[in-house]
């Protein structure tokens, strides 16, 4: 297949040899689970459960509130100890809601019966499915699926992107997930297919992958929709936009979609974990972690239960603190620093590393020589250099004239500099602030519209006001003439 | 009769002349205000809380049009607001200093709380919710933060307190280097 390539990019040293090799391991049962109600894009899940109630695998314990929105399911069978809230895996450490949920070690299901040969149901109702299933983008943007299975079948895409291209340096999760489990991908891929009723499958691997390769085109074997397409090694392929533009030739414009283009993009793990809810009724309650770094004794590709607590999987790979520098969630170009270890594993979380500090090789910054490796590097095409510093002096209105909602915050810049700037940091402290701008802004709106209600309450009370005291005026005259002519 | 149509018909036509000549009085004899000020009126809050000094956002947006006023007047509008009159009026004003306390809303400490019910009378925004005798509370997306209700609580049980940060609105602090 012919291919087109994106522009800019880099090339980090991979770290996949760590863990690569390491078959799926499943995670033994945690004790206590910690299943966080929101975990995903949108409104928060409202929980459904009470604390002492006992529920069996795969009950919904959170509903999905709004449009945009994901349920959420019991990990295992157990008793609900609290609602109550824990660190939610996010740099900022704050809490979240989340149940507690004291395992029973029976990890029992409830009974399930057959269910019907999915291709045989309506797109819609797949789609549907999906969405009970609490599936969310595994690839770490936990949208939901099945809001994004609809908004493609509505705009007609031709095309499903299939996305095992994994670039990010140390995780091995979708890469082992490709090589042992490539026809139930396959089977995902065409469920996929078959709710958004596109033309085409293109999966997407790395060339850094080839048993992944091999495992995938032997399970498509004969299939005309589906096409496992080989491309380059090069961060951030992952992503997207460049995924559409590498393999398609065409950009996705800044401020669109990929649905946009007539694609749309699913993570391979999402794929699966498709599969696992159509032929099985199985909601999403496992994801595959990689637990890797110089500072895990034993790396390891652990199929864990959602809800399970950074610090178990640490345990049981061999972490050693006084090793590590730092812990991650996510890979080393665009993860984000771990709170603490009580930190429940959500949908989203694909890696958890702990890196030594020759690993990080953190270095001083210098001031910027303007060599331009940064816009060399940036795949969105965008000047990383001029958008840091305006957002370094604080003028937000500059950074966003130069693109600043374009960027992906992919890091590529940030690895690319010489002089060792903090590029990314800055661009995410200026989208903060400009997050923080709107919210102002539409908080004097809402002001703005109390002002004005309570206006109208006050006209509207003084008007009833005028037309009581005219109604009295007008009885007691009627009284007054009553008397008169009595 | 014919009395009766002659009153009719000539209070309709007093009214209808009346009513052409204040017609064409407000198109010809309009008092020319400056649209600026509407513009810049448009940009704040109109919960007229007084924290600018002026009688209310109106007046203020006046006094802003004249340039009698510092943009960084009003309080409730933070420095979002300092830049946006900052630019629309061409001042240059270094927001990078200026003191912002982020947004704030009113609480109500329900054990101090006796149901006075002052506060809802003086809330500009409709904000606070209570009766007499009951223990009132205060609707956080409403309330702007104005403090007028804080004035008038007999047992201080109102306070200003900054709107607690969610994991959804969390945002990157500045990173702690120098250069750019």
């Amino acid at each position: 297949m012919k291919l087109f390539g994106f522009r800019g990019g880099v090339h980090p040293p991979t770290h996949k040899e760590l863990s690569a090799a390491n078959p799926i391991e499943r995670l033994p049962m945690p004790e206590r689970l910690y299943i966080p109600l929101q975990q995903h894009v949108g409104a928060p899940a409202v929980a459904l459960v009470e604390v002492g109630q006992h529920v069996l695998k795969g009950a919904v314990i959170g509903h999905s509130q709004g449009k945009v929105s994901a349920p959420v399911h019991a990990s295992t069978s157990g008793v609900v100890e609290a609602i109550a809230d824990v660190t939610a895996a996010h740099p900022s450490g704050l809490p979240v809601r989340a149940v507690v949920l004291k395992t029973d070690g029976e990890d029992r299901w409830p009974d399930r019966a057959p269910l019907p040969d999915p291709f045989t149901l309506a797109p819609e109702d797949v789609a549907r499915q999906v969405g009970d299933a609490g599936i969310v983008g595994l690839g770490g943007a936990c949208f939901p699926s099945a809001v994004k299975l609809d908004l493609a079948r509505r705009r007609g895409v031709e095309t499903v992107l299939v996305n095992g291209a994994e670039c990010e340096p140390y995780l091995t999760s979708d890469d082992r997930l490709m090589r042992e489990r490539a026809e139930e991908i396959i089977d995902g891929v065409l469920l996929l297919r078959h709710a958004t009723q596109a033309k085409r499958v293109l999966v997407v691997v790395e060339d850094n992958k080839p048993e992944a390769i091999e495992a995938l085109t032997a399970a498509s074997e004969g299939d005309t929709v589906v096409t496992i397409v080989k491309v380059p090694t090069r961060y951030p392929m992952g992503s997207d936009k460049q995924m559409i533009q590498s393999v398609m030739g065409m950009e996705v414009p800044a401020g669109a979609r990929s649905p946009d283009t007539g694609v749309v993009v699913y993570n391979v793990g999402t794929s699966y974990a498709v599969h696992r809810a159509l032929r099985f009724g199985e909601p999403l309650l496992n994801r595959i972690v990689t637990v890797s770094g110089e500072a895990i004794a034993k790396p390891r590709n652990l199929e864990t239960p959602i809800g399970t607590l950074v610090s178990e999987l640490l345990a049981y790979c061999g972490y050693q603190p006084d090793r590590a520098e730092r812990l991650l969630m996510g890979g080393p170009m665009m993860g984000l620093p771990l709170p603490n270890t009580n930190v429940p594993i959500v949908k989203g979380l694909n890696g958890v590393l702990a890196l030594t500090a020759e690993e990080m090789d953190d270095q001083p910054s210098h001031p910027c020589v303007r060599c331009g490796r940064c816009v060399e590097a940036c795949p969105m095409g965008l000047m990383p250099l001029e958008v840091a510093k305006r957002a370094h002096n604080g003028d937000i209105q500059g950074a966003v004239d130069y693109g600043l909602k374009t960027c992906m915050a992919c890091g590529s810049c940030a690895y690319a500099c010489p002089a060792h700037i903090p590029l990314v940091q800055y661009l995410e402290f200026a989208k903060g602030e400009l997050a923080v701008n709107q919210r102002v802004e539409q908080k004097a709106k809402a002001t703005r519209q109390a002002a004005e209600r309570r206006q109208a309450r006050l006209e509207r009370e003084e008007q009833a006001k005028a037309e009581a005291a005219a109604k009295r005026k007008a009885e007691r005259e009627a009284r007054k003439n009553k008397k008169a002519t009595v | 009769m014919f009395t009766m149509f002659a009153a009719v018909s000539s209070l309709t036509i007093l009214g209808l002349t009346l009513g052409f000549l204040l017609g064409v009085a407000a198109r010809y004899l309009k008092v020319e205000t400056n649209p600026l000020t509407a513009e810049i009126e448009s940009f704040l809050s109109g919960a007229n809380c007084g924290q600018c000094g002026y009688p209310g956002c109106g007046p203020a947006a006046e006094a802003l049009a004249k340039g009698e006023a510092p943009v960084t007047l009003c309080p409730p509008g933070g420095k979002a607001l300092v830049e946006k009159l900052a630019a629309k009026l061409g001042v240059s004003v270094d927001v990078g200093d200026m003191e912002d306390t982020g947004p704030r809303v009113a609480f109500v400490n329900e054990a101090l709380c006796i149901g006075c019910a002052h506060c809802i009378k003086e809330c500009n925004l409709d904000a606070i919710m209570g009766a007499p005798k009951h223990i009132h509370t205060v609707l956080n997306e409403v309330c702007n933060g104005c403090g007028e209700c804080v004035k008038v609580c007999p047992t201080e049980c109102l306070q200003l307190q900054p709107i607690p940060t969610d994991v959804n609105t969390w945002v990157w602090s500045k990173p702690a280097v120098a250069t750019a």
